[in-house]
């Protein structure tokens, strides 16, 4: 209408108390590579810096950043971190968990409760499931007929019995979160290449899990220096698995160092015997001065002359 | 680190009901080392002279500003000393141990003697090559008083030289050799291995080819892989550091 009063055009002078009273801030950029921009003004991203959640390695994720920005911390977010309370993640754990697997926040609560049910109707202990979860932060992820299907090709692959897979599963949780097709081909490489029988391969397996996850190429050089080079037969190397997890470099040097003192004896049965897992897993001193009965400075100077 | 400058609303003094507008600094979340991520995230590092991948020995790096001090190191032309370690008997197509086998041959009728006169042949070429090449006009007097010292060197591309061999160990059919050489690679070496085979009317393949002496920078001085923490190299640049000026104020 003509009559009424016209808007006030922003072009009028004001008093200084009221300009006084104007607060502008910069406006939030509508498109950002980096949660750095954010963090001030959203509720949940502070909340979770505090919980020690690290939002550099989170944004490079996808779309994990864009999950965290829509959520609300009171509604969604709370109930998960008390969920994840309840399976037993401790609360210092809680950041690092969310830092490697941030989608869990936008999981459903029912879901994820189903899950650890399912698990406990496998018979898995409240400390173990605890357990696995915080070291496989993934885990909650899969669906219940997913980690039926892993956990039944574990036991058909390896052949152990259901108690012995569940202690392998606990162990070392990354096998059911893992990509199965290398698990496969690493026991067929063990079985043709490397030639070790079925029930040696069973007791490597349990003992050391992590060859199940190692690369081929890696257990097949060291496997090559340790039998040919070193001449350790198969029932030793079944005795004493670590050998394959440790640094090739490190078996070289060592093994070398004790071939140029003239102790490398690995036969239990002769005098001066030396056991594998002394050799691999023993620190740098303990080492030259247990094992090899010489000086560190010795050590580096050979090591200088190779 | 990075501040909101925000305003506190602050009582006026002495005036009832103003506000005034304080300037202050807010600290803000933005800087918090978890959003921000981790503070250093690359390190230049230039690497000296290439060694080759069956080669060990001396290797000098160069962090962040050293890598100016590598170029000039690199315009000083000083000898690099080699153990190069010898198979007789052997002959194969890329010269080292690990090659396809090309040919066997006997060796027994080597001797200590005629290998020391051979090594003579080679140092002696190699001195003439060097006089050629570092662009000395031979009659002067300013030219002998370098050669007196040793100081005679190609100051700028040429091809490999052999400053000095010299047997160390001899036992048949291994030996092991001391090279001095300069503007060389690691190939040339073993081929000077070859070839020292061939003129001994035999075959001799390379086992070993390890750096012991890079300029100024000698086995002592180097770190072996215990020895790869922030400390150590802290410590090997500080003792370097004098030896690297005097090197090039001497030269340059």
């Amino acid at each position: 209408d003509w009559d009424d009063i016209p808007p006030s055009s922003a072009l009028e002078v004001i008093s200084e108390e009221e300009a006084v009273q104007i607060i502008a801030e910069p406006l939030l950029p509508v498109q950002s590579s980096t949660l750095r921009d954010y963090v001030d003004h959203s509720e949940t991203l502070a909340k979770l810096v505090h919980l020690g959640v690290d939002l550099s390695q989170v944004e490079k994720r996808q779309k994990a950043g864009q999950l965290l920005l829509t959520l609300d911390f009171e509604k969604d977010v709370k109930k998960i971190l008390l969920f994840l309370k309840d399976v037993g993640v401790e609360d210092n754990q809680l950041g690092p968990f969310l830092t490697k697997n941030p989608y869990i926040l936008g999981e459903d609560l029912e879901a994820l409760e189903t899950r650890v049910a399912y698990l406990k109707s496998k018979k898995f202990g409240k400390s173990e499931i605890a357990q696995m979860v915080s070291r496989a932060p993934y885990l909650l992820l899969f669906s219940v007929e997913r980690l039926d299907n892993r956990l039944g090709f574990f036991k058909n692959e390896l052949g152990l019995s259901v108690k012995k897979t569940k202690d392998l599963v606990i162990r070392l949780p990354r096998l059911l979160t893992g990509k199965l097709e290398p698990v496969k081909e690493n026991l067929q490489v063990c079985q043709i290449e490397l030639g070790f029988q079925r029930n040696e391969i069973q007791k490597i397996v349990y003992k050391t899990p992590k060859i199940l996850t190692a690369s081929k190429k890696r257990l097949k050089q060291t496997f090559d220096y340790l039998h040919n080079i070193m001449g350790i037969p198969h029932h030793m190397l079944t005795r004493f698995p670590q050998v394959f997890n440790s640094k090739l470099l490190r078996i070289r040097e060592r093994h070398m160092f004790l071939a140029f003192l003239g102790r490398a004896q690995y036969d239990p049965a002769q005098p001066s015997y030396i056991s594998l897992d002394q050799l691999v897993s023993l620190p740098d001193e303990v080492f030259c001065t247990e094992i090899a009965k010489a000086s560190m400075q010795d050590f580096e100077n050979f090591l200088k002359t190779l | 680190p990075a501040a909101r400058c925000g305003s506190a609303p602050t009582p006026a003094p002495g005036g009832g009901g103003a506000v005034e507008l304080v300037a202050a600094k807010v600290p803000v979340l933005a800087d918090h080392p978890l959003v921000q991520g981790p503070r250093f995230r690359k390190l230049k590092i230039g690497a000296g002279d290439r060694l080759d991948v069956k080669a060990s020995g001396v290797f000098v790096l160069g962090i962040g500003h050293g890598n100016k001090l590598l170029t000039d190191l690199y315009n000083c032309h000083l000898t690099k000393v080699y153990t190069v370690g010898g198979l007789f008997g052997k002959a194969t197509d890329d010269f080292s141990d690990t090659g396809n086998l090309v040919e066997k041959t006997t060796f027994d009728h080597i001797t200590r003697e005629k290998l020391e006169r051979i090594l003579a042949v080679i140092q002696g070429t190699n001195q003439k090559a060097l006089l050629m090449y570092s662009n000395i006009d031979m009659k002067t007097q300013e030219a002998y008083e370098l050669a007196v010292r040793g100081l005679i060197r190609p100051m700028g591309k040429s091809p490999p030289i052999i400053t000095a061999v010299r047997c160390l160990q001899f036992a048949l059919p291994e030996f092991q050799l001391e090279i001095h050489c300069l503007h060389e690679t690691q190939q040339y070496l073993r081929k000077t291995v070859h070839e020292i085979g061939l003129e001994l009317k035999s075959s001799a393949v390379c086992t070993q080819v390890r750096r012991v002496r890079d300029g100024v920078f000698t086995v002592d001085d180097a770190l072996p892989r215990t020895q790869w923490n922030l400390q150590s190299i802290q410590e090997a640049i500080q003792n370097c550091q004098l030896k690297v000026e005097t090197e090039l104020e001497r030269t340059l």
